[in-house]
């Protein structure tokens, strides 16, 4: 009881700042966002994000119903099925608990459910491993799922509650993720500073869902029945409904723009929309990451501007939709593009170094791009990576250079 | 009534279930639903509510009416009246 007693003063704690891991600042937001129902399977290394769930619930901060399930297919499953019935919903996984999930996604993707789950990036097996990479998140980029991918702390919890408002937002209404790196930021701890409970209530009004059923619990309607190649009287077939999912997605860059401004005018933080550009107003040289990878980046540019290098760093925010339009704008001064990618999009290159391409490719303005692949599996991303990459791309570029097989940094050969 | 070419009104698949939705599948039959009235909530009580059967018939050939009818036309005999109701009202009988 005490307990009790002691957790709901903080309920009504003013806007405050608390020292907290990446996995904490999740659970803070879901608390505050009012989930009311929360699925997952433990696994390392965003156990710790259900944890701190389980221990809001238990002493009373949180009104939330958890499901314990035996399994993430089963996790996301109940996730699908609470959030059909009207439930604000929150779960959290990472690496093969994803992978696991994978035929799920599709479902909640194609279902237009407004799912928040947060991904603590790590490495796929085999082998095993349990360190940062981002091949889980990238490896479930065609499943139809809105992704984000956080820097630091203050930042998983902001975007998980504006991803609450875009995913339910009445022109979306699609699944979204919320990544950030294992261990980098998952374990690590840095203040982050909570909004009143008020204001989150203000910034997110209660989830309406477009399905309603619990308006029609007299009148069962089935959901995803066999939809037919062709539509039929007074049914889409299986094309429009996927044309949609599409059309929507694409919308979403705006709104989450939108959102960002929204959420900007309320808490003072600006994450920079989709895309966030550092030292990019006088660069020549474009290093483009996401996560720990574009961290990792900018604390090299202050080594490369020294040299004469003018070089800046492009974070991708939003990977899911990709921001084409976005990207080529803020590319559209610079002479060269250097990709550093936690993933392999296996057989072809780094993920986020083919998508940019085909972002740039038929445009008039086509800047080099070089993409590495770095820190997979936990593998230190160093400076001297960030570095020595850059001048690399810088002689491809020279030379006219564009080498077919892929680069990798930081590996034993 | 939904407007199925509104892209807002069908943003997933959600389909109003009718009987013979999926023709007459009450020639897929093996076993048959026997309506058990002695045993039903609704015949024992005036002021019972339930209807779990056709809550959970997924061919909507079980009537909300008191007592529930079966269309034997439609019912594919799937059983899952029988494992639903909660009285025992339902049996599977080998056709
Ligand atoms: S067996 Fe029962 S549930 Fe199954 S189709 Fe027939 S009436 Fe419906
Ligand atoms: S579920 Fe059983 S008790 Fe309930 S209405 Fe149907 S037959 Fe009667």
């Amino acid at each position: 009881m005490e307990l009790k007693h002691e957790s709901n003063s903080q309920a009504t704690r003013g806007r405050h700042v608390e020292i907290l891991t990446g996995n904490h600042a999740a659970s803070h937001a879901a608390r505050m966002a009012r989930v009311d129902v929360v699925s997952a399977y433990p696994i390392t290394p965003q156990s710790p994000v259900v944890e701190k769930i389980s221990e809001f619930i238990a002493s009373g901060e949180m009104s939330a119903r958890m499901i314990r399930v035996e399994s993430e297919q089963s996790a996301m499953a109940s996730c699908i099925s609470a959030s059909i019935t009207g439930a604000r919903v929150f779960t959290a996984t990472s690496a093969n608990g994803l992978a696991y999930m994978n035929e799920q996604l599709a479902w909640a993707a194609g279902t237009r459910l407004p799912l928040v789950m947060c991904v603590v990036t790590r490495a796929l097996a085999a082998p095993w491993s349990v360190w940062t990479d981002h091949q889980d998140a990238i490896s479930q980029r065609d499943t139809g799922w809105m992704q984000v991918f956080c820097e630091d702390n203050q930042e998983i919890y902001d975007t998980v509650l504006e991803a609450y408002k875009v995913a339910e937002n009445d022109n979306i209404f699609l699944p979204i993720m919320v990544c950030f790196d294992g261990y980098i930021l998952s374990h690590t701890t840095m203040p982050v500073e909570l909004l009143s409970q008020n204001e989150v209530d203000t910034f997110l009004p209660s989830f309406n869902s477009h399905l309603k059923l619990h308006e029609k619990i007299d009148e069962p309607v089935g959901v995803n029945p066999v939809t037919l190649p062709d539509p039929r009287e007074g049914f889409p077939g299986y094309m429009e409904f996927r044309y949609r999912l599409q059309k929507t997605i694409e919308k979403a860059i705006d709104v989450f723009e939108d959102i960002e401004r929204d959420f900007a005018s309320l808490s003072g933080r600006n994450h920079g929309g989709v895309v966030r550009g550092y030292k990019m107003e006088d660069a020549d040289i474009a290093i483009v990451g996401m996560g720990s990878a574009s961290s990792q980046a900018k604390k090299a540019i202050p080594h490369l501007r020294e040299q004469g290098i003018k070089a800046g760093v492009l974070t991708i925010r939003l990977f899911r939709p990709f921001p084409k339009a976005r990207i080529r704008e803020a590319l559209k001064n610079v002479k060269q593009v250097v990709v550093f990618d936690r993933d392999v999009a296996y057989g072809l290159e780094g993920a986020i170094s083919a998508e940019l391409k085909s972002a740039l490719y038929n445009r008039k303005h086509q800047p080099h791009v070089q993409g590495f692949i770095v820190g997979l599996g936990g593998r230190d991303f160093k400076t001297e990576h960030v570095i020595h990459g850059t001048k690399m791309a810088m002689e491809y570029a020279e030379k006219n250079e564009v080498p077919d097989e892929t680069k990798w940094l930081g590996v034993d050969k | 009534m939904v407007d199925y070419k509104d892209p807002k009104s069908t943003i997933a698949a959600v389909q109003v279930p009718s009987e013979g939705e999926a023709g007459k599948t009450g020639s897929w039959r093996s076993f048959k639903p026997v309506f058990n009235p002695e045993k039903c909530i609704l015949i024992k009580s005036e002021k019972a509510r339930c209807h779990i059967c056709w809550m959970f018939c997924p061919e909507v050939a079980i009537t909300k009416s008191r007592p529930p009818t079966i269309n034997l036309d439609y019912c594919k005999g799937c059983g899952i009246c029988s494992t639903e109701c909660p009285h025992g009202a339902i049996t599977m009988k080998k056709e």
